[in-house]
This record gives C-alpha cells, structure tokens and sequence, in this order.
C-alpha cells in the first residue's frame, strides 16, 4: 500500500511517517504542499493520502482527485462512511484522508487511526514546544529588567527581583510585564 | 438561555455578517452565542458542515447544491435558508497578459461582453494556455467565469486552464507566476491589484447585475429538528445585514473584518468592495460600483429557488451532473425561501410574495409584489442578454 504525506510542517510528516514504518508499512512519501505537488502526487498513484485539515490546499488536492485521469479509480474521502466516531476523532485531530475506491476498509483503518494519534501527539509536542519557548523569552525579558535595576540602582540581583516581584504584585500584573515596561522606560530615557 | 451555535467561515469580506451578528450584539439579543470557526480551504469548511462538528456555514452556494447532489465527496442533504450576500467578485489578470485587452479600464469593465472577445484572442497571444485560478470548481466564480469565457467562444475546458486554490494563495501564486490571474472574493482581487501584480479584467457584478455568492448552509436534518435556533439566528442575521449595507458604517465593518480572527487584511483594501470604490489597477483612481456587493438591500438575503436552479443549469452545462427531473428537484430544494418566510414572519422585512422569478428579466429597478412593505428589485440582467425561466430549464440549456 503506498501512502503519500502531504504537510507543510516537516516535522509533523517526519513524526507521521516513522509511526507508519514502525508498524510496517514502508511504501511512504512525504509531498510538501506547493508548487506542482499535484503533478508530483499524480505521478505517484498513491492508495492512501493524508493530509492536514487546517491546509489551505486542500481544494487543489480535491481538485485533482476529481479529475485526474491519471487516477483511473475514484478516490473518497475516508475510507468507511459509517464510522462516524472515526471520521470524528479525524476531524478533531486534524487529519484528511483520501482513499483510492476498493480499498478494503480492514487495511486503511490502521492507518487512519495511527495517522488520528500522531497528529494528536504532534499538536501536545507542538502546544508544549511553544509554551517553553514563551517561558524562555519570559525568562530573558526578567533577567534583563534585572540588570538596568542592578546598574541603575546599584541593587543586588535578589534585591533587582524582589523590587520587580513586589511592584507586579502593587499593580496587580505579571512580573513579566512589570519587566517589560522597565525595558521600554529604559529604553526612552537612553538608559543602558 | 444562551444557545451556542458554531458557525464555520472562509476569511472573505463577505463573511461580514456573520462578524457583526456576532460583534454587534445582534446575536446576542436573539439570545445566541455564535461561535465563529475560520477556517482555510471550502474543503474543509464542507467536511465540518456535513460531519456535524458546526451547525451552519459560509458556504460557495453552487457547493452546497453539489454536495447535496453527491457531486463533492460525502453527500448530504444541504439547506440553504439565507444568502448572505450578491455580487463580490472580481477577475484580476497579470498586467503582461492585460495588455492586449482595452487600455482603458473602466470600457474594458463596462463591456464584459467586447473584453471575453478581447479575452479570447488574447489567449492565442500569450506564452503558454493561460491558468486562470479559481477558488473550487463549485463556486460561483467558476460559474461566473465559464458563463463568461464561453461567450467569446473560449472553451473553459479546453483553451484555458482553470486551477483551483483557495482564496488566501492566490495572491502568492500569481506572484510567484504559477498563475496568470484568477476570479475570487475580496479582499483578494484588491490585494493583488495593491501588490501591483495584476490589474481587473471582469467584475462579478458586471456578468450578472445580481449574481448569487454565498449562502448560510446546515444541515436539513439538523435545521428540522431545530426551528427555533434557525429562525433567531435568521432574524439576527437581517439585522445584521441591515447594519453592513448602512454607508455610515462602512468603516467601521472594514476595520472589524481587518482583525487576524477575521480576513486579515488591511482595512483600507477590505473597504473598497463595500464602498463600491474599486481600485482598478494599481495606479489608477478608483471607479464607483455601488452595486459591488450587496447584504441587505432589494430583499438580497431571500434564497429564491430560481436562483439555485440557475446553478444547477450551469452544473449541468458543464457536464458535472446529469440532468433529470430529479436532480433538478434536489438542487431547487437546496434554497429555503420557505424556513426565511417562517422566521422573519412577524418582522418588518419586505417579503417577496414569489418563491421563484425569471432571472435576468429586470433592466430597471422594478416594484414587485410584496407580501409587507415595499420592494423593489434591482437590474439582475446578465451581460449577454439571456433570461433563464426556471420553469423551462430544457429550453436554457439547448440555447448554449
């Protein structure tokens, strides 16, 4: 069964087509969404597509499923109508998948559901990934905040972050913010 | 108690009422809450429709006669009891290939019928078949497009490519040359003209005076089964309409469509299709089109039935359903005028006392029979002259 990716994100595809390897599929390849994809994809004659259901180019794609000569068998949506709780869990996942007709259903539902669970596991990855990354450079707006106190005021560090920590509790807003504001005052006034 | 409604929307302008029911308390004093889901490609904004995840939809409204006549995946009765607007659209080329059509633009504009024929010998003058971008196969621009094209004799099957791409790439498509021009909704037509890659060539309103665009789509099970949601969110929506096609308010409506939530786009582009100020070509003074894109005014939001048949000819023009009596049946029960009626009875709106016209008919502002106030009907006149008598479809077709 050969199984086409088509995603943007190169991370997701990668995360996507080592769980299809893992379970023994081997026939995968990975199509970036742009340009001549559609040509490329029709060359390949795929049993299975999958894509992401946020891709604008989705319509593209059910364009050239629709007329494609190339792809003699017509290709659905989904592979079992009837399995609503499926289709479902793929919709709220994010995940399309379109299926050459006559494929029988007992050998596309692995996939699916395999594709349904990376692309859960890949948003939590994602979703955790950015809240690092907004800690991070909250971190780094803090620590510098501290530093203009530490130069300008001649505070110790313990002392920069208690003034900055008890003036956020005062206002009633986030230390980050509070540091922030400094930054910016800072930076007016030609400080640093 | 509040009801929630999800509701799923491309990011067009003409979305517009969907934002202000929603921003504007309009919704909220029918005691809904609607939850508006952005959403990027009309494949998707389908698929959320028909497997139950929104209660309704923006929706292209040759798409929702398609899926309920099994033409575009899953199929699925659609009903359509609520058009959200007329008119909107614009056909923009790369100025390379505009050249060989009218300089000036605003002739150009005026004569659909003089440019397809320019349009048409243009084509055996550029590089390569032209690829002309369309928004899906079963939207109203293709439609409109092939209507067009097809009247100078061009075969849209045949002399032109047609490619479909969602309305947020066509922009970058055109730049990057993978197109030579495409037919969308605005804001999009706009922003190209603005990035100085392409330049108009038709105008939606110009083809047909009153060409049908989106309509609000549920499910017919889903909306039997809830007629008191429907008939709020319906009574909300004229409200809302009432307050975009209000001039005082057009600044306001583009710079709430301008946030990320909504279009995404400046403000300043969004405003021209509601003004009717559209900007031509990059370097050009804008040209007036009241008649742009129409919310509220001439009863706009009344779904006549006529109107999904006109679709279906077009459909069947193209050889993508067989006609028969039955398919014609599905695709007219499509269009609701019959839940519109039921929910804005005790309102003040002006009720056409019809459920179906001849399309076409009208060159002048026309009083007609209302069963409440007064309403007249704008110009609906198609380029070529051509009027479609729903009752007589057969004969339609055999005239192309």
């Amino acid at each position: 069964m050969r199984i086409v990716i088509i995603d943007d994100s190169g991370l997701r595809a990668t995360v996507l087509e080592e769980g299809l390897r893992e379970a023994g599929y081997d026939d995968i390849h990975i199509v970036p969404p742009r340009g001549g994809f559609v040509a490329r994809l029709e060359r390949m004659a795929p049993d299975v597509v999958l894509m992401d259901l946020g891709s604008p180019s989705r319509d593209t794609l059910e364009e050239m499923l629709t007329v494609s000569r190339a792809l003699a068998r017509p290709i659905a949506m989904f592979v079992d109508q009837s399995d609503e709780a499926m289709i479902g869990a793929a919709i709220d996942a994010g995940v399309s998948a379109y299926v050459v007709d006559g494929l029988r259903k007992e050998r596309v539902k692995p996939v699916l559901e395999l594709a349904v669970r990376r692309f859960n596991a890949f948003a939590k990855l994602q979703s955790e990934l950015d809240e690092a990354r907004t800690a991070l450079s909250d971190r780094r707006i803090v620590d510098r905040a501290k530093s203009i106190l530490m130069s300008q005021r001649g505070l110790s560090e313990p002392d920069a972050y208690a003034l900055l920590r008890s003036s956020a509790m005062n206002q009633g807003k986030k230390i980050v913010d509070v540091a922030q504001a400094l930054i910016t005052a800072s930076d007016l006034l030609g400080g640093m | 108690m509040t009801t929630e409604l999800r509701i799923a929307f491309l990011p067009l302008t003409d979305a517009a009422v969907l934002a202000v029911a929603r921003e504007r308390g309009f919704a909220e004093e029918e005691g809904l809450h609607l939850d508006l889901v952005r959403t990027t490609s009309w494949a998707t904004l389908r698929d959320r429709l028909v497997f139950g995840q929104v209660q309704a939809a923006h929706m292209l409204a040759p798409l929702a006669v398609a899926v309920t006549l099994g033409l575009s995946q899953q199929a699925a009765p659609l009903a359509a009891p609520y058009k959200l607007n007329v008119n909107g659209n614009m056909l923009v080329m790369a100025s390379a290939f505009a050249q060989a059509l009218d300089p000036d633009i605003a002739a150009r504009l005026d004569d659909p019928l003089g440019t397809a024929h320019d349009f048409a010998a243009a084509i055996g003058l550029w590089k390569r078949k032209p690829v002309i971008g369309v928004v899906h196969r079963f939207s109203s621009h293709s439609v409109m497009l092939r209507y067009w094209l097809a009247s100078a004799g061009v075969d849209p099957d045949r002399d032109v490519i047609l490619r479909v791409l969602p309305p947020s790439l066509t922009v970058e498509a055109i730049g990057a040359g993978e197109i030579d021009g495409f037919i969308a909704g605005e804001p999009w037509g706009s922003a190209a003209v603005d990035a100085g890659l392409a330049e108009a060539v038709a105008i939606g309103e110009r083809i047909w005076r009153r060409g049908v665009e989106k309509v609000l789509a549920f499910r017919t099970p889903w909306l039997e089964e809830n007629p008191d949601s429907v008939d709020r969110l319906l009574r909300a929506l004229v409200r809302a309409a009432g307050w975009c096609d209000d001039p005082e308010n057009q600044e306001a409506l583009a710079h709430l469509l301008s946030r990320p939530q909504y279009v995404d786009q400046p403000a300043e582009v969004i405003l021209r299709a509601l003004s009717g100020r559209i900007v031509p070509r990059i370097d050009m003074a804008p040209l007036s089109m009241p008649d742009f894109m129409l919310f509220s005014r001439e009863a706009t939001p009344f779904p006549w039935r006529s109107q999904a048949l006109w679709i279906y000819s077009q459909l069947v023009r193209w050889k993508m359903v067989d006609h028969s009596a039955d398919n014609a049946a599905r695709a007219a029960s499509v269009f609701r005028p019959d839940i519109f009626r039921r929910a804005l009875a005790d309102s003040d709106v002006a009720m056409p006392g019809a459920s179906m016209k001849v399309e076409g008919a009208v060159a002048s502002p026309l009083a007609v029979g209302s069963k409440r106030g007064e309403l007249t009907l704008g110009p609906d006149r198609f380029f070529d002259g051509r009027i479609f008598d729903p009752e007589r479809i057969e004969d339609f077709l055999a005239s192309f």
